[in-house]
C-alpha cells in the first residue's frame, strides 16, 4: 500500500464530486484528504484526491474514474516532480507567557500568526505533509485546541530550463 | 458520423424548429432518436408527458403492471434487437422501482435510457410528495445520468442519453426531469452530431497489440477462445466465425455470449465455469493461450482466480479499458470493438500465414467430452415421488418425475433456432437452460447474468416478444422467479404479447435449496414454497391459456400444446424438489474443481498437467 495523489479534471456541475467520492468508496477505499475547486476554466473543476491503495488497486481506481462521463483527465501526481501544498490552521494553548515560544516555532517554519486570543495563538501554516506533521508535532506539546487543513493540491513541475 | 447501430436521429423531422411545450419536445425528440416502443408507467410527474404522448403517431407505448416490469421489459427489447431499451415512469415510488432493472441492465451492460419525472424545480429538495433523489439512489448502477436544470438542454441531453447508451460499453443512461420543465416554452431543435469532450471510446484495436497477439498464437499449443456478452454487443459473430473456421481454435462461452458462437458449431464447447461442462472447464484450466473476447472474467466463470487457467497466456479484447487486468493479469491488452478486432486478428494471422495446428489439443478435448458429457437421463427423471430428500412433503406414489435435462433438450428440438428466443428467469433452470437449451444466432437467448435478477424473464420476454411479434418467445422461469414480476401477465394478456412460460415448478427456491442440500447440512431454511397458487388457474385468471403437467409421458404432447397456443401460454411443469443442477464448481472453488458430474470411463490420464 502507498499513498498517491490523483488529480481529476472533472466538470463544474452539481452532482460530479459524489459520483467520484463514491466510485472511490463503492470500491472500498479510502479518501485522506480532498480539495475541489474551479480552474482557469471556470466549466471545470480541479479534485485532487490523497488515496491510500496498492498499484493495481489504483490502477483500477483510475479506470474506473475516467469512465465516468463527468471526469475529463486523470493525472496521478504521486511522482516526485510535482508541487504539492497543504494549508493548516491550528489553534494552539498558549498562556501569555509561553507564546514566544509558540511564535518562535511558527517563525522557524515560516507560518503565519493569525489570530491572538486570551489563552491561544492561531497559526496559519502552508506546506507538504512532512512539513506539517514537523510543526503539528512540536505545538502537541502545548496543546491543539483546534485543526482544520485543506486537503493536498498539487501541481506538476514545469520543465527546468536544463531539461531537453 | 452516426453511431454502428443507432438509428436514424436528428433535425430531419417536421417537427424540427416548432415551438412546443418541454414534454412535447421530449416526445419528438424520441422521435427523432428513430425510437418505436416505450415501456412505462405514468403518475402525478409523468403525466405532462404522456399528455403529450398521447398525440405521437410514431411511438408505441406499452403499459406494463409495475414499472420494474417496464425496466425489465425495456431491457428485454434492447438486449433482442440491439437498440436501446427506453422507459418512462413518473417520480418517487415510480422511479425507485426502476432501481433493480436499471441494476440488471447495468450489470449486462444492455442500453437502455430511463426517464423519470421529478418534482418541480423549486420544490427539488423540499420532500416534496413523490420526490426522492433518483440521481443519487441510481449513481453506482448507470452509465451516466441527468438531472435537467433547463429546458434549453432537453434535446442536447436526451441525444447524449442515446449515445452514451448504445456507444463504447453500452448502458442505462437515467434522464431525471423536473416536472414544471415539461410545461417550458421550447423551440425544437434535434442535433445532428454529439460532441463530448469526456467521453470518446475506443473502437479500433491498436495495430501493435493485434500483431503481439498474432504472436502469441504462434507459439500457442493449447490456445482457447472465451466469449462473452461483449461480442453479441459489437455484432462480432461473423469474424468470430472467420477466426474459429480459419485456425480451428475451440470456444467457450458465458451465460452472456450463448449464441454468439452457433451451438452446432463443433468448436464451440459452451458453457464454462460454475455450472459448466466438465470439458469446457478442463479446457479453460489446460489452455496455454486464453483469447477473452468481451468476456469480463466474473467469478462465476474463473472460480478461484488463483487457479484459473494458470498455464495460460491471456489476450483480452475489450472495449471497456477497465476490465483489462481487474480480475486476471493480462500479457496482450486490445482496448477496442469487438468486431474490428476480431476482423483485424483474421487480416493479420493470415498476413502472418498462420494455419490450424492444434489438432492434437482438440483431440483431447473431444475425448473429455466424450467422456464428460452433460447429465440427461432422457424425459423421465431417476427420482421417484415420496423419497424425502428434499424436506418438501409429496406424495409417495412410485411414479417418476419429468427430468429438467432432458424436458429442456426436448424443448430444445422442438424450437426453430432462427425463428424462436429463449428467455430465462434466475436460478437452477435459467442453468438447466444455458446448459441444454441450442441456440444459432445471437440475440435470441436473455438472461440475467451479472445481476441474476428473478423476476427479469416474465417482463423480458414480453419486451421480446413486443420487438418480434412473429418469433416464438418461450420463456423459461421457476415457480419461485415467476411470482417476483407475475402481474406482468396481463400486460402480454392485453397487448397480446405471444410469450410462452414454460414453469419449471419444483415448489422450491431450487438454487438455494440446491446450496443448502450440498453444503448446509440439508436445513431448507426458508426455500420450500410449498403454499405456491395454482399456476394453472393463476394464469386463467390473466386470461391465458394453460395447464400442468406432470408425467413424462404426457410431456410432448402437453409442449407442443404450449407452443401452437394462440396468444401467451402457460405450462406449469411439475419437477422433483431433490434435481440439483449438475457439474457444480462449489463457490469459491477452482474450476476443475467438479462435483456431480458425469464420468464415463477414467479420465485420469487423460489430464496433460496443470493441475494439483
Amino acid at each position: 500500500m502507498s499513498k498517491h495523489i490523483l488529480s481529476a479534471l472533472v466538470e463544474n456541475k452539481p452532482g460530479v464530486l459524489s459520483r467520484v467520492t463514491g466510485l472511490i468508496s463503492r470500491r472500498g477505499f479510502n479518501i485522506e484528504s480532498l480539495s475541489v475547486g474551479q480552474t482557469e476554466d471556470e466549466s471545470l473543476s480541479r479534485l485532487t484526491a490523497v488515496i491510500e491503495a496498492d498499484e493495481v488497486a489504483y490502477e483500477q481506481i483510475t479506470k474506473q474514474l475516467h469512465k465516468l462521463v463527468s471526469v475529463h483527465k486523470i493525472t496521478d501526481l504521486t511522482d516526485e516532480s510535482v508541487v504539492n501544498r497543504e494549508l493548516v490552521l491550528i489553534k494552539v494553548a498558549a498562556a501569555p507567557e509561553r507564546r514566544n515560544e509558540v511564535i518562535e516555532i511558527a517563525t522557524v517554519f515560516r507560518a503565519k500568526i493569525v489570530d491572538v486570543g486570551k489563552n491561544s495563538i492561531t497559526i496559519e501554516v502552508t506546506g507538504t505533509e512532512n512539513k506539517l506533521r514537523g510543526i503539528l508535532n512540536l505545538l502537541r506539546g502545548y496543546g491543539i485546541k483546534e485543526l482544520t487543513r485543506t486537503g493536498t493540491i498539487a501541481m506538476p513541475r514545469s520543465m527546468k530550463a536544463t531539461d531537453n | 458520423m452516426p453511431e454502428k447501430g443507432m438509428p436514424k436521429y436528428g433535425s430531419h423531422t417536421e417537427k424540427e424548429g416548432k415551438v412546443m411545450t418541454g414534454a412535447q419536445a421530449l416526445i419528438a425528440s424520441l422521435e427523432a432518436e428513430g425510437v418505436e416502443m416505450i415501456f412505462g408507467y405514468p403518475g402525478g410527474q409523468a403525466i405532462k408527458i404522456y399528455d403529450a404522448l398521447y398525440d405521437s403517431k410514431i411511438l408505441k407505448h406499452v403499459l406494463t403492471r409495475h414499472e420494474q416490469g417496464a425496466t425489465h421489459a425495456a431491457d428485454g427489447y434492447a438486449r433482442a434487437t440491439g437498440k436501446p431499451g427506453v422507459v418512462i415512469v413518473t417520480s418517487g415510488p415510480g422511479a425507485t422501482n426502476t432501481v433493480t432493472g436499471i441494476a440488471t441492465a447495468y450489470a449486462d451492460s444492455i442500453p437502455m435510457v430511463v426517464i423519470t419525472g421529478q418534482v418541480p424545480r423549486r420544490a427539488i429538495g423540499t420532500d416534496a410528495f413523490q420526490e426522492v433523489d433518483i440521481v443519487g439512489i441510481t449513481m453506482p448502477i448507470v452509465k451516466h445520468s441527468y438531472l435537467l436544470q433547463d429546458p434549453e438542454d432537453l434535446t442536447r441531453t436526451v441525444r447524449e442519453a442515446f449515445y452514451i447508451a448504445s456507444t463504447g460499453r453500452p448502458g442505462p443512461v437515467l434522464i431525471d426531469i423536473p416536472s414544471d420543465i415539461f410545461t417550458a416554452d421550447i423551440e425544437f431543435h434535434y442535433p445532428d452530431s454529439t460532441e463530448m469532450a469526456s467521453y470518446r471510446p475506443t473502437v479500433k484495436g491498436n495495430a501493435k497489440q493485434v500483431r503481439q497477439a498474432v504472436s502469441l498464437l504462434k507459439q500457442a499449443k493449447k490456445p482457447l477462445l472465451y466469449v462473452g456478452g461483449g461480442c453479441i454487443a459489437a455484432d462480432a459473430t461473423q469474424e468470430l466465425l472467420e477466426f474459429v473456421d480459419m485456425m480451428q481454435v475451440p470456444v467457450v462461452t458465458t451465460l452472456m455470449a450463448k449464441g454468439a458462437i452457433p451451438c452446432s458449431n463443433p468448436m464451440n464447447l459452451g458453457p464454462v465455469g460454475m455450472h459448466g461442462s466438465m470439458y469446457a472447464n478442463y479446457t479453460m484450466t489446460e489452455c496455454d493461450l486464453l483469447i477473452a473476447v468481451g468476456a469480463r472474467f466474473s467469478d462465476r466463470v474463473t472460480g478461484k482466480i488463483d487457479s484459473f487457467a494458470p498455464n495460460a497466456k491471456v489476450i483480452h479484447i475489450d472495449v471497456d479499458p477497465a476490465e483489462i487486468s481487474k480480475n486476471r493479469a493480462v500479457d496482450v491488452p486490445i482496448v477496442g470493438d469487438a468486431k474490428g478486432i476480431m476482423a483485424n486478428l483474421v487480416a493479420e494471422a493470415k498476413k502472418q500465414g498462420l494455419k490450424p495446428a492444434y489438432q492434437e489439443w482438440l483431440d483431447t478435448i473431444f475425448a473429455w467430452k466424450e467422456a464428460h458429457p452433460f447429465y440427461n437421463p432422457g424425459l423421465t427423471s431417476e427420482f421417484d415421488a415420496g423419497c424425502g430428500i428434499c424436506g418438501n412433503p409429496c406424495e409417495k406414489n412410485g411414479v417418476r418425475w419429468i427430468s429438467p435435462e432432458g424436458s429442456l433438450e426436448l424443448l430444445s428440438d422442438m424450437l426453430d433456432p432462427m425463428e424462436s428466443i429463449v428467455v430465462t428467469d434466475v436460478g437452477q433452470h435459467q442453468m438447466w437452460a444455458a446448459q441444454h437449451i441450442h441456440r444459432e444466432l445471437s440475440r435470441t437467448f436473455l438472461s440475467s447474468g451479472g445481476a441474476g435478477t428473478m423476476g427479469f424473464g416474465l417482463p423480458a420476454a414480453m419486451g421480446a416478444a413486443a420487438a418480434f411479434p412473429e418469433k416464438t418467445v418461450v420463456c423459461i422461469s421457476g415457480d419461485g422467479s415467476f411470482q417476483m414480476c407475475a402481474q406482468e401477465m396481463a400486460t402480454c394478456a392485453i397487448n397480446g404479447f405471444n410469450v410462452k412460460v414454460l414453469l419449471m415448478d419444483n415448489r422450491t427456491l431450487g438454487m438455494v435449496h440446491q446450496w443448502q442440500n450440498l453444503f448446509y447440512d440439508n436445513r431448507f431454511s426458508n426455500t420450500i414454497l410449498d403454499e405456491n397458487p395454482d399456476f394453472v388457474k393463476l394464469a386463467e385468471a390473466y386470461y391465458w391459456q394453460a395447464e400442468g403437467v406432470r408425467d413424462p409421458n404426457e410431456l410432448e404432447g402437453a409442449l407442443k400444446r404450449l407452443l401452437a397456443a394462440e396468444g401467451p401460454a402457460l405450462l406449469d411443469m411439475r419437477i422433483c424438489p431433490a434435481e440439483n443442477v449438475f457439474p457444480m464448481v462449489a463457490p469459491g472453488a477452482a474450476i476443475d474443481d467438479i462435483i456431480g458430474a458425469v464420468s464415463v470411463g477414467d479420465i485420469s490420464e487423460m489430464l496433460t498437467g496443470g493441475k494439483e
